[in-house]
Protein backbone atom coordinates (compact mmCIF):
# COMPACT_ATOMS: atom_id res chain seq x y z
CA UNK A 1 0.00 0.00 0.00
CA UNK A 2 1.36 3.39 -1.03
CA UNK A 3 2.48 5.77 2.02
CA UNK A 4 -0.55 8.49 1.30
CA UNK A 5 -3.08 5.59 1.25
CA UNK A 6 -1.73 4.21 4.27
CA UNK A 7 -1.93 7.50 5.78
CA UNK A 8 -5.62 8.31 4.50
CA UNK A 9 -6.85 5.53 5.58
CA UNK A 10 -5.54 5.17 8.87
CA UNK A 11 -7.29 9.32 9.53
CA UNK A 12 -10.51 8.00 8.31
CA UNK A 13 -10.37 4.61 10.38
CA UNK A 14 -9.43 7.43 13.52
CA UNK A 15 -12.30 9.27 12.36
CA UNK A 16 -14.83 6.37 11.91
CA UNK A 17 -13.52 4.92 15.47
CA UNK A 18 -14.32 8.69 17.10
CA UNK A 19 -17.22 9.24 15.61
CA UNK A 20 -18.58 5.58 16.37
CA UNK A 21 -17.45 6.02 20.05
CA UNK A 22 -19.35 9.23 20.56
CA UNK A 23 -22.33 8.32 18.28
CA UNK A 24 -22.52 5.31 20.07
CA UNK A 25 -21.59 5.51 23.53
CA UNK A 26 -22.06 1.37 24.28
CA UNK A 27 -19.51 0.61 22.06
CA UNK A 28 -16.77 2.71 23.57
CA UNK A 29 -16.14 -0.16 25.45
CA UNK A 30 -16.25 -2.39 22.66
CA UNK A 31 -13.30 -0.44 20.35
CA UNK A 32 -11.22 0.31 23.39
CA UNK A 33 -10.78 -3.29 24.06
CA UNK A 34 -10.61 -3.59 20.32
CA UNK A 35 -7.63 -1.00 19.93
CA UNK A 36 -6.13 -3.05 22.80
CA UNK A 37 -6.17 -6.48 20.98
CA UNK A 38 -4.77 -4.70 17.92
CA UNK A 39 -2.14 -3.35 19.78
CA UNK A 40 -1.17 -7.32 21.12
CA UNK A 41 -2.03 -8.36 17.52
CA UNK A 42 0.57 -5.48 16.38
CA UNK A 43 3.28 -7.39 18.27
CA UNK A 44 2.29 -11.12 16.69
CA UNK A 45 2.62 -9.67 13.08
CA UNK A 46 6.50 -8.42 14.45
CA UNK A 47 7.03 -12.47 14.80
CA UNK A 48 5.31 -13.15 11.81
CA UNK A 49 7.25 -11.10 9.61
CA UNK A 50 10.24 -13.60 10.64
CA UNK A 51 7.89 -16.29 10.02
CA UNK A 52 7.10 -17.24 13.37
CA UNK A 53 3.46 -17.76 14.81
CA UNK A 54 3.42 -17.22 18.53
CA UNK A 55 0.56 -19.54 20.09
CA UNK A 56 1.10 -18.50 23.44
CA UNK A 57 1.13 -14.30 22.81
CA UNK A 58 -1.73 -13.82 25.69
CA UNK A 59 0.92 -14.68 27.95
CA UNK A 60 2.10 -11.12 27.78
CA UNK A 61 -1.35 -9.55 27.12
CA UNK A 62 -2.25 -11.42 30.45
CA UNK A 63 0.98 -10.57 32.58
CA UNK A 64 -0.01 -6.52 31.64
CA UNK A 65 -3.60 -7.23 33.00
CA UNK A 66 -2.21 -9.08 36.44
CA UNK A 67 0.22 -5.96 37.06
CA UNK A 68 -2.72 -3.37 36.88
CA UNK A 69 -4.65 -5.84 39.07
CA UNK A 70 -1.87 -6.85 41.79
CA UNK A 71 -0.32 -2.75 41.68
CA UNK A 72 -3.82 -0.83 41.36
CA UNK A 73 -4.97 -1.37 45.27
CA UNK A 74 -1.63 0.33 46.20
CA UNK A 75 -0.70 2.32 42.68
CA UNK A 76 -4.45 3.51 41.68
CA UNK A 77 -2.83 6.27 38.76
CA UNK A 78 -3.23 4.84 35.15
CA UNK A 79 -0.27 6.80 33.62
CA UNK A 80 2.10 4.88 36.24
CA UNK A 81 0.05 1.24 35.54
CA UNK A 82 0.51 1.60 31.89
CA UNK A 83 4.10 1.80 31.63
CA UNK A 84 4.71 -0.70 34.56
CA UNK A 85 2.69 -3.35 33.15
CA UNK A 86 4.72 -2.48 29.29
CA UNK A 87 8.29 -2.57 31.27
CA UNK A 88 7.42 -6.27 33.19
CA UNK A 89 5.75 -7.77 30.08
CA UNK A 90 9.04 -6.51 28.30
CA UNK A 91 11.66 -7.92 30.74
CA UNK A 92 9.52 -10.90 31.11
CA UNK A 93 9.42 -11.12 26.86
CA UNK A 94 13.81 -10.57 27.16
CA UNK A 95 13.96 -13.91 29.73
CA UNK A 96 11.46 -15.52 27.88
CA UNK A 97 12.79 -14.62 24.74
CA UNK A 98 16.08 -15.96 25.40
CA UNK A 99 14.92 -19.45 24.96
CA UNK A 100 12.73 -19.26 22.55
CA UNK A 101 14.15 -17.68 19.43
CA UNK A 102 16.64 -20.51 19.78
CA UNK A 103 13.47 -21.97 18.37
CA UNK A 104 12.27 -21.78 14.54
CA UNK A 105 8.74 -22.40 13.11
CA UNK A 106 6.11 -25.15 15.20
CA UNK A 107 8.93 -25.55 17.53
CA UNK A 108 8.75 -21.66 18.47
CA UNK A 109 5.10 -21.81 18.29
CA UNK A 110 4.50 -24.60 20.71
CA UNK A 111 6.63 -23.44 23.37
CA UNK A 112 5.20 -20.10 23.64
CA UNK A 113 1.93 -22.39 23.81
CA UNK A 114 3.51 -24.61 26.75
CA UNK A 115 5.49 -21.11 28.57
CA UNK A 116 1.37 -19.49 28.35
CA UNK A 117 -0.67 -22.74 29.75
CA UNK A 118 2.27 -22.85 32.60
CA UNK A 119 1.29 -19.41 33.11
CA UNK A 120 -2.58 -19.87 32.65
CA UNK A 121 -2.47 -22.85 35.04
CA UNK A 122 -0.13 -20.68 37.76
CA UNK A 123 -3.24 -17.64 37.66
CA UNK A 124 -6.15 -20.49 37.74
CA UNK A 125 -4.14 -22.79 40.35
CA UNK A 126 -3.19 -20.02 43.36
CA UNK A 127 -5.96 -18.91 44.28
CA UNK A 128 -4.79 -17.96 47.49
CA UNK A 129 -2.79 -15.04 45.61
CA UNK A 130 -4.78 -14.79 42.14
CA UNK A 131 -8.38 -16.04 43.44
CA UNK A 132 -7.96 -18.33 40.51
CA UNK A 133 -11.35 -18.93 37.76
CA UNK A 134 -12.59 -15.62 39.89
CA UNK A 135 -10.56 -13.04 38.82
CA UNK A 136 -9.73 -9.96 40.77
CA UNK A 137 -11.53 -6.83 40.15
CA UNK A 138 -9.74 -3.77 39.20
CA UNK A 139 -10.27 -0.46 41.71
CA UNK A 140 -11.28 2.31 40.34
CA UNK A 141 -8.01 4.61 38.83
CA UNK A 142 -6.69 7.75 38.87
CA UNK A 143 -5.39 9.61 35.45
CA UNK A 144 -2.85 11.87 36.19
CA UNK A 145 -4.08 12.37 40.20
CA UNK A 146 -7.48 13.03 39.29
CA UNK A 147 -10.88 10.99 38.91
CA UNK A 148 -12.95 11.58 36.21
CA UNK A 149 -16.53 10.31 36.57
CA UNK A 150 -17.39 7.60 34.36
CA UNK A 151 -18.02 8.82 30.97
CA UNK A 152 -14.79 10.90 31.19
CA UNK A 153 -13.04 7.95 32.07
CA UNK A 154 -13.98 5.92 29.43
CA UNK A 155 -13.02 8.50 26.89
CA UNK A 156 -9.58 9.13 28.36
CA UNK A 157 -9.12 4.84 28.51
CA UNK A 158 -10.40 5.21 24.56
CA UNK A 159 -8.12 8.06 24.03
CA UNK A 160 -5.35 6.45 25.49
CA UNK A 161 -5.39 3.25 23.56
CA UNK A 162 -6.03 4.96 20.58
CA UNK A 163 -3.01 6.93 20.89
CA UNK A 164 -1.42 4.14 21.41
CA UNK A 165 -2.06 2.09 18.79
CA UNK A 166 -1.03 4.81 16.42
CA UNK A 167 2.07 5.49 17.93
CA UNK A 168 2.99 1.70 18.46
CA UNK A 169 1.61 1.50 14.21
CA UNK A 170 4.09 4.68 13.17
CA UNK A 171 6.87 3.07 15.25
CA UNK A 172 6.12 -0.60 14.22
CA UNK A 173 5.95 0.96 10.18
CA UNK A 174 9.33 2.54 10.94
CA UNK A 175 10.80 -0.09 12.14
CA UNK A 176 10.23 -2.72 9.73
CA UNK A 177 11.27 -0.40 7.05
CA UNK A 178 14.80 0.16 8.59
CA UNK A 179 17.39 -2.46 8.54
CA UNK A 180 16.80 -4.50 11.69
CA UNK A 181 13.04 -4.98 10.63
CA UNK A 182 14.41 -6.23 7.35
CA UNK A 183 16.92 -8.55 8.46
CA UNK A 184 13.41 -9.76 10.47
CA UNK A 185 11.99 -10.25 7.36
CA UNK A 186 15.12 -12.33 6.01
CA UNK A 187 15.00 -14.79 8.81
CA UNK A 188 11.74 -15.90 7.33
CA UNK A 189 13.82 -16.47 3.61
CA UNK A 190 16.94 -17.04 4.27
CA UNK A 191 18.44 -17.02 8.04
CA UNK A 192 21.76 -18.36 6.40
CA UNK A 193 22.38 -15.54 4.82
CA UNK A 194 21.91 -13.25 7.72
CA UNK A 195 24.48 -15.53 9.53
CA UNK A 196 26.88 -14.72 6.86
CA UNK A 197 26.41 -11.27 6.83
CA UNK A 198 27.66 -11.15 9.88
CA UNK A 199 24.22 -10.87 11.22
CA UNK A 200 23.15 -12.30 14.27
CA UNK A 201 19.80 -13.42 13.68
CA UNK A 202 18.70 -14.59 17.01
CA UNK A 203 19.51 -11.45 18.64
CA UNK A 204 17.25 -9.97 15.43
CA UNK A 205 14.40 -11.88 16.26
CA UNK A 206 15.03 -11.44 20.03
CA UNK A 207 14.99 -7.65 19.79
CA UNK A 208 11.55 -8.16 17.63
CA UNK A 209 10.30 -10.70 20.40
CA UNK A 210 10.64 -8.14 23.35
CA UNK A 211 9.22 -5.47 21.44
CA UNK A 212 6.23 -7.91 20.65
CA UNK A 213 5.54 -8.02 24.16
CA UNK A 214 6.28 -5.11 25.46
CA UNK A 215 2.75 -3.90 23.53
CA UNK A 216 1.52 -7.46 24.47
CA UNK A 217 1.88 -6.11 28.09
CA UNK A 218 0.31 -2.27 27.28
CA UNK A 219 -2.42 -4.44 25.58
CA UNK A 220 -3.71 -6.28 28.94
CA UNK A 221 -3.24 -3.34 30.45
CA UNK A 222 -5.52 -1.10 28.94
CA UNK A 223 -7.48 -4.56 28.91
CA UNK A 224 -7.57 -4.82 32.63
CA UNK A 225 -8.25 -0.87 32.86
CA UNK A 226 -11.33 -0.68 30.68
CA UNK A 227 -12.73 -3.98 31.67
CA UNK A 228 -11.55 -3.40 35.51
CA UNK A 229 -11.68 -7.36 35.84
CA UNK A 230 -8.92 -9.69 35.45
CA UNK A 231 -9.59 -13.41 35.29
CA UNK A 232 -7.07 -16.40 33.96
CA UNK A 233 -9.09 -16.55 30.25
CA UNK A 234 -6.46 -13.96 29.44
CA UNK A 235 -3.80 -16.33 29.06
CA UNK A 236 -5.77 -19.02 27.78
CA UNK A 237 -4.95 -20.79 24.25
CA UNK A 238 -7.93 -19.33 23.35
CA UNK A 239 -6.65 -16.37 24.03
CA UNK A 240 -3.66 -16.65 22.08
CA UNK A 241 -5.77 -18.09 19.04
CA UNK A 242 -8.27 -15.14 19.09
CA UNK A 243 -4.99 -13.06 18.41
CA UNK A 244 -3.63 -15.14 15.28
CA UNK A 245 -7.30 -15.33 14.26
CA UNK A 246 -7.55 -11.11 14.32
CA UNK A 247 -4.31 -11.14 12.59
CA UNK A 248 -5.18 -13.03 10.23
CA UNK A 249 -8.73 -11.21 9.42
CA UNK A 250 -6.56 -8.19 9.55
CA UNK A 251 -3.91 -8.57 7.35
CA UNK A 252 -0.54 -8.66 8.10
CA UNK A 253 0.08 -6.52 4.92
CA UNK A 254 0.51 -3.22 7.02
CA UNK A 255 0.64 -2.04 10.91
CA UNK A 256 -3.31 -0.50 10.23
CA UNK A 257 -4.09 -4.02 9.72
CA UNK A 258 -4.33 -5.74 13.27
CA UNK A 259 -6.79 -2.77 14.12
CA UNK A 260 -8.75 -2.88 11.58
CA UNK A 261 -9.15 -6.98 12.55
CA UNK A 262 -9.52 -6.45 15.60
CA UNK A 263 -12.12 -3.95 15.16
CA UNK A 264 -14.12 -6.00 12.84
CA UNK A 265 -13.41 -9.00 15.09
CA UNK A 266 -14.94 -7.32 18.36
CA UNK A 267 -18.10 -5.54 16.27
CA UNK A 268 -18.90 -8.87 14.52
CA UNK A 269 -18.72 -10.73 17.80
CA UNK A 270 -20.54 -8.13 19.68
CA UNK A 271 -23.62 -8.14 17.37
CA UNK A 272 -23.48 -12.00 16.42
CA UNK A 273 -23.78 -12.52 19.82
CA UNK A 274 -26.45 -10.29 20.04
CA UNK A 275 -28.23 -12.16 17.06
CA UNK A 276 -27.30 -15.63 17.74
CA UNK A 277 -26.48 -16.11 20.96
CA UNK A 278 -25.66 -20.00 20.83
CA UNK A 279 -23.82 -19.93 17.88
CA UNK A 280 -21.95 -17.11 17.42
CA UNK A 281 -18.77 -18.80 17.29
CA UNK A 282 -19.78 -20.17 13.98
CA UNK A 283 -20.29 -16.76 12.45
CA UNK A 284 -16.63 -15.82 13.75
CA UNK A 285 -15.47 -18.99 12.09
CA UNK A 286 -17.66 -18.64 8.36
CA UNK A 287 -15.69 -14.98 8.40
CA UNK A 288 -12.26 -16.12 9.13
CA UNK A 289 -12.99 -18.84 6.30
CA UNK A 290 -14.07 -16.61 3.72
CA UNK A 291 -10.91 -14.10 4.40
CA UNK A 292 -8.84 -17.34 4.50
CA UNK A 293 -9.99 -18.47 1.09
CA UNK A 294 -10.87 -15.00 -0.81
CA UNK A 295 -8.83 -12.47 0.77
CA UNK A 296 -6.10 -13.88 1.56
CA UNK A 297 -4.36 -10.33 2.32
CA UNK A 298 -6.94 -9.93 4.85
CA UNK A 299 -9.39 -6.56 5.14
CA UNK A 300 -6.66 -4.33 4.63
CA UNK A 301 -5.76 -6.45 1.70
CA UNK A 302 -9.36 -6.15 0.30
CA UNK A 303 -9.10 -2.21 1.13
CA UNK A 304 -5.61 -1.71 -0.35
CA UNK A 305 -6.66 -3.56 -3.25
CA UNK A 306 -3.88 -5.80 -3.38
CA UNK A 307 -5.45 -8.99 -1.84
CA UNK A 308 -5.11 -10.72 -5.14
CA UNK A 309 -1.34 -9.69 -5.99
CA UNK A 310 0.26 -10.89 -2.42
CA UNK A 311 0.48 -13.89 -0.30
CA UNK A 312 -0.83 -13.89 2.85
CA UNK A 313 2.01 -12.71 5.38
CA UNK A 314 4.28 -11.09 2.75
CA UNK A 315 4.11 -6.74 3.00
CA UNK B 1 58.58 -14.78 1.84
CA UNK B 2 55.00 -14.00 1.76
CA UNK B 3 52.73 -15.04 4.29
CA UNK B 4 49.85 -17.05 3.47
CA UNK B 5 46.26 -15.22 3.74
CA UNK B 6 44.83 -18.37 4.63
CA UNK B 7 46.29 -21.67 6.22
CA UNK B 8 45.09 -24.65 6.73
CA UNK B 9 47.06 -28.15 8.53
CA UNK B 10 45.54 -31.47 8.53
CA UNK B 11 42.25 -30.79 8.31
CA UNK B 12 40.32 -33.67 9.23
CA UNK B 13 36.38 -34.53 9.18
CA UNK B 14 34.31 -38.16 8.41
CA UNK B 15 30.98 -38.00 7.95
CA UNK B 16 30.27 -41.84 8.92
CA UNK B 17 32.54 -43.93 7.46
CA UNK B 18 32.78 -40.81 4.27
CA UNK B 19 36.23 -39.21 4.67
CA UNK B 20 35.32 -35.32 3.25
CA UNK B 21 38.59 -34.21 4.87
CA UNK B 22 41.29 -36.60 5.28
CA UNK B 23 44.42 -34.22 6.05
CA UNK B 24 44.16 -30.68 4.02
CA UNK B 25 46.87 -28.74 4.02
CA UNK B 26 46.54 -25.66 2.01
CA UNK B 27 48.03 -22.33 2.07
CA UNK B 28 46.34 -19.85 -0.17
CA UNK B 29 48.20 -16.75 -0.81
CA UNK B 30 47.24 -13.09 -0.89
CA UNK B 31 46.07 -11.47 -4.63
CA UNK B 32 45.57 -15.42 -5.99
CA UNK B 33 42.52 -17.17 -7.17
CA UNK B 34 43.02 -20.25 -6.19
CA UNK B 35 40.22 -22.76 -7.92
CA UNK B 36 39.53 -25.85 -5.79
CA UNK B 37 38.15 -28.72 -8.60
CA UNK B 38 37.38 -32.55 -8.48
CA UNK B 39 34.40 -34.72 -8.69
CA UNK B 40 31.39 -34.59 -6.39
CA UNK B 41 32.17 -36.23 -2.94
CA UNK B 42 35.55 -35.53 -2.53
CA UNK B 43 35.11 -32.45 0.30
CA UNK B 44 35.41 -29.44 -1.70
CA UNK B 45 32.06 -27.35 -0.18
CA UNK B 46 33.53 -29.46 3.10
CA UNK B 47 36.35 -27.47 3.27
CA UNK B 48 34.95 -24.38 2.57
CA UNK B 49 32.31 -25.14 5.25
CA UNK B 50 34.93 -25.52 7.56
CA UNK B 51 36.71 -22.93 6.91
CA UNK B 52 33.81 -20.35 7.10
CA UNK B 53 32.62 -21.90 10.41
CA UNK B 54 29.48 -23.67 9.12
CA UNK B 55 31.79 -27.12 9.82
CA UNK B 56 34.06 -28.29 12.93
CA UNK B 57 37.00 -30.35 11.60
CA UNK B 58 37.50 -33.06 13.75
CA UNK B 59 41.02 -32.46 13.84
CA UNK B 60 43.24 -29.80 12.29
CA UNK B 61 43.65 -26.17 12.55
CA UNK B 62 42.76 -22.99 9.95
CA UNK B 63 44.72 -19.68 10.68
CA UNK B 64 43.57 -16.57 8.76
CA UNK B 65 45.90 -13.88 8.54
CA UNK B 66 48.13 -15.58 11.26
CA UNK B 67 45.15 -16.03 13.73
CA UNK B 68 43.35 -19.60 14.89
CA UNK B 69 40.02 -19.30 13.30
CA UNK B 70 38.72 -22.22 14.28
CA UNK B 71 35.36 -23.08 16.58
CA UNK B 72 34.56 -19.29 15.58
CA UNK B 73 30.94 -18.81 14.38
CA UNK B 74 30.39 -17.98 10.63
CA UNK B 75 29.25 -14.46 11.48
CA UNK B 76 32.91 -13.92 13.59
CA UNK B 77 34.38 -15.24 10.82
CA UNK B 78 32.90 -13.22 7.96
CA UNK B 79 33.55 -10.24 10.33
CA UNK B 80 36.96 -11.21 10.19
CA UNK B 81 37.58 -10.53 6.33
CA UNK B 82 36.47 -14.08 4.78
CA UNK B 83 33.09 -13.79 2.74
CA UNK B 84 31.38 -16.85 1.07
CA UNK B 85 28.93 -17.28 -1.58
CA UNK B 86 26.83 -20.16 -2.10
CA UNK B 87 26.06 -22.88 -4.71
CA UNK B 88 22.30 -22.05 -4.49
CA UNK B 89 22.45 -18.40 -4.09
CA UNK B 90 21.49 -17.13 -0.77
CA UNK B 91 19.48 -14.22 -1.30
CA UNK B 92 16.47 -12.63 0.43
CA UNK B 93 13.91 -14.01 -1.84
CA UNK B 94 11.22 -11.70 -0.62
CA UNK B 95 13.20 -9.21 -0.80
CA UNK B 96 14.11 -7.04 -3.98
CA UNK B 97 17.83 -7.46 -5.30
CA UNK B 98 18.07 -3.45 -4.07
CA UNK B 99 16.80 -4.26 -0.64
CA UNK B 100 18.97 -7.39 -0.84
CA UNK B 101 22.32 -5.26 -1.73
CA UNK B 102 21.61 -2.63 1.04
CA UNK B 103 20.87 -5.43 4.07
CA UNK B 104 24.74 -6.34 2.88
CA UNK B 105 25.49 -2.66 2.69
CA UNK B 106 23.74 -2.32 6.38
CA UNK B 107 25.21 -5.04 7.41
CA UNK B 108 28.43 -3.82 7.36
CA UNK B 109 28.02 -0.79 8.54
CA UNK B 110 25.99 -2.08 11.74
CA UNK B 111 22.18 -2.92 11.30
CA UNK B 112 20.67 -1.96 14.76
CA UNK B 113 18.92 1.17 13.73
CA UNK B 114 15.26 0.71 14.22
CA UNK B 115 14.23 3.64 13.06
CA UNK B 116 16.17 4.52 10.09
CA UNK B 117 15.06 3.40 6.65
CA UNK B 118 16.70 0.67 5.05
CA UNK B 119 16.83 2.29 1.74
CA UNK B 120 18.27 5.51 3.47
CA UNK B 121 20.14 7.93 0.08
CA UNK B 122 23.25 6.18 1.82
CA UNK B 123 22.69 3.11 1.76
CA UNK B 124 20.60 3.28 -1.66
CA UNK B 125 23.17 5.11 -3.34
CA UNK B 126 25.55 2.17 -1.95
CA UNK B 127 23.57 -0.42 -2.92
CA UNK B 128 23.11 0.84 -6.49
CA UNK B 129 26.67 1.33 -7.08
CA UNK B 130 27.66 -2.15 -5.72
CA UNK B 131 25.19 -3.76 -8.43
CA UNK B 132 26.60 -1.62 -11.18
CA UNK B 133 29.85 -3.13 -10.20
CA UNK B 134 28.11 -6.33 -11.16
CA UNK B 135 25.99 -5.07 -14.25
CA UNK B 136 22.81 -5.24 -12.16
CA UNK B 137 21.38 -2.38 -11.90
CA UNK B 138 19.00 -2.86 -14.41
CA UNK B 139 17.16 -5.75 -12.04
CA UNK B 140 17.68 -3.49 -8.76
CA UNK B 141 14.33 -3.68 -8.64
CA UNK B 142 13.35 -7.05 -9.60
CA UNK B 143 12.15 -9.55 -6.82
CA UNK B 144 15.70 -11.87 -5.89
CA UNK B 145 13.34 -14.97 -6.77
CA UNK B 146 12.06 -13.57 -10.22
CA UNK B 147 15.95 -13.47 -11.37
CA UNK B 148 17.93 -16.01 -13.98
CA UNK B 149 20.58 -18.32 -12.77
CA UNK B 150 23.30 -15.82 -13.81
CA UNK B 151 22.14 -13.04 -12.16
CA UNK B 152 21.12 -15.01 -8.81
CA UNK B 153 24.82 -16.22 -8.71
CA UNK B 154 26.05 -12.53 -9.34
CA UNK B 155 24.00 -11.15 -6.56
CA UNK B 156 24.90 -13.67 -4.08
CA UNK B 157 28.85 -12.86 -4.19
CA UNK B 158 27.84 -9.04 -4.24
CA UNK B 159 26.03 -9.44 -1.15
CA UNK B 160 29.42 -10.87 -0.05
CA UNK B 161 31.36 -8.52 -1.80
CA UNK B 162 29.57 -5.96 -0.19
CA UNK B 163 31.05 -6.79 3.61
CA UNK B 164 34.40 -5.64 1.36
CA UNK B 165 36.12 -9.26 2.46
CA UNK B 166 40.09 -9.72 1.89
CA UNK B 167 39.13 -13.48 1.52
CA UNK B 168 36.13 -15.39 -0.91
CA UNK B 169 35.66 -18.75 -1.06
CA UNK B 170 32.92 -19.20 -3.99
CA UNK B 171 31.14 -22.65 -3.79
CA UNK B 172 30.53 -23.58 -7.84
CA UNK B 173 29.99 -19.75 -8.89
CA UNK B 174 28.94 -20.92 -12.16
CA UNK B 175 27.01 -24.28 -12.04
CA UNK B 176 23.51 -23.85 -13.30
CA UNK B 177 24.39 -20.78 -15.23
CA UNK B 178 23.35 -21.57 -19.22
CA UNK B 179 26.09 -22.02 -20.74
CA UNK B 180 25.20 -18.84 -23.22
CA UNK B 181 25.85 -16.63 -19.92
CA UNK B 182 28.95 -18.18 -18.07
CA UNK B 183 32.01 -17.17 -19.00
CA UNK B 184 29.93 -13.20 -18.72
CA UNK B 185 29.38 -14.25 -15.39
CA UNK B 186 32.94 -15.19 -14.16
CA UNK B 187 34.30 -12.29 -16.82
CA UNK B 188 32.18 -9.79 -13.94
CA UNK B 189 33.15 -10.99 -10.98
CA UNK B 190 36.58 -11.68 -11.78
CA UNK B 191 37.09 -8.04 -12.48
CA UNK B 192 34.95 -7.03 -9.80
CA UNK B 193 37.14 -9.57 -7.16
CA UNK B 194 40.56 -8.10 -9.03
CA UNK B 195 39.65 -4.69 -9.06
CA UNK B 196 38.98 -5.07 -5.31
CA UNK B 197 42.24 -6.77 -4.26
CA UNK B 198 40.23 -10.03 -2.92
CA UNK B 199 41.66 -13.21 -2.74
CA UNK B 200 39.64 -15.79 -4.20
CA UNK B 201 38.95 -19.80 -3.66
CA UNK B 202 36.30 -21.36 -5.90
CA UNK B 203 34.63 -24.43 -6.55
CA UNK B 204 34.41 -25.19 -10.03
CA UNK B 205 33.46 -27.59 -12.67
CA UNK B 206 34.38 -26.04 -15.69
CA UNK B 207 37.54 -26.88 -16.64
CA UNK B 208 37.82 -23.68 -19.74
CA UNK B 209 36.61 -21.27 -16.61
CA UNK B 210 39.71 -23.23 -14.47
CA UNK B 211 42.28 -22.25 -17.56
CA UNK B 212 41.55 -19.10 -18.20
CA UNK B 213 40.73 -17.39 -14.62
CA UNK B 214 42.65 -19.53 -11.23
CA UNK B 215 46.26 -18.61 -10.69
CA UNK B 216 46.40 -22.54 -9.09
CA UNK B 217 44.43 -25.71 -9.17
CA UNK B 218 43.88 -27.94 -6.15
CA UNK B 219 42.52 -30.81 -7.40
CA UNK B 220 40.39 -32.69 -4.66
CA UNK B 221 39.75 -36.55 -4.79
CA UNK B 222 38.32 -38.63 -1.38
CA UNK B 223 39.09 -35.73 1.37
CA UNK B 224 42.44 -35.28 0.32
CA UNK B 225 44.64 -33.07 -1.93
CA UNK B 226 46.07 -34.82 -4.99
CA UNK B 227 48.05 -32.03 -6.43
CA UNK B 228 48.28 -28.47 -6.44
CA UNK B 229 49.96 -26.13 -9.47
CA UNK B 230 49.44 -23.94 -11.95
CA UNK B 231 46.45 -24.70 -14.48
CA UNK B 232 48.16 -25.68 -17.36
CA UNK B 233 50.71 -28.14 -15.51
CA UNK B 234 47.55 -29.75 -13.58
CA UNK B 235 44.82 -29.78 -15.69
CA UNK B 236 47.70 -31.34 -18.43
CA UNK B 237 48.74 -34.32 -15.81
CA UNK B 238 47.86 -37.80 -16.97
CA UNK B 239 46.74 -38.63 -13.82
CA UNK B 240 44.15 -35.52 -13.06
CA UNK B 241 42.89 -36.18 -16.80
CA UNK B 242 41.69 -39.40 -16.15
CA UNK B 243 41.06 -39.85 -13.01
CA UNK B 244 39.32 -35.85 -12.56
CA UNK B 245 38.90 -34.33 -15.84
CA UNK B 246 37.32 -37.32 -17.55
CA UNK B 247 34.36 -37.37 -14.83
CA UNK B 248 34.60 -33.14 -15.07
CA UNK B 249 34.28 -33.37 -18.76
CA UNK B 250 30.97 -36.13 -18.36
CA UNK B 251 29.41 -33.83 -15.59
CA UNK B 252 30.56 -30.52 -17.21
CA UNK B 253 29.10 -31.36 -20.52
CA UNK B 254 25.97 -33.51 -18.62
Amino acid sequence: MSRRAEALLALLGVAALIFTAWAAPWLRFVLTVALAKGLGVLGLLLLLRAGQVSFGHAMFLALGAYTVAFAAPSVPETLVLLPAAALLAGVAGLLIGLFVVRYRDIFFGMLNLALSMVFYSVLEKFYAVTKGTDGIRVPPLTIAGLEPVRETQEWVMFGLALGLALLCALGVRAYLASPMGQALAGIKTRETRLEFLGVPARRVLLFAYVLSATMGGAAGALIAMTSRHVTPQLAYWTSSGELIFIGILGGAGSALGPFLGAAAFELVRVYAAAAVADAWQMILGGVLLAVILFAPGGLIGILSGRAQQRPAGRA
Amino acid sequence: MTVPLLSARGLRLAFGGVKAADGIDLDVMPGEFLAIIGPNGAGKTTFINMTTGYLRPQAGAIEYEGQAILGLAPRAIVRRGIGRSFQLPQLFTEHTVLENAALAIAARAGIWSPLVPLLRPGYRRDAMALLARFGLEGVAEARADALNEGARKLADIAMAVALEPRLLLMDEPTSGVAASEKMGVVETLVRVLREAGVTAVFVEHDMEVVARFADRVAVWSQGRILTLGPPAAVLADPAVRREVIGIEAAAAHG
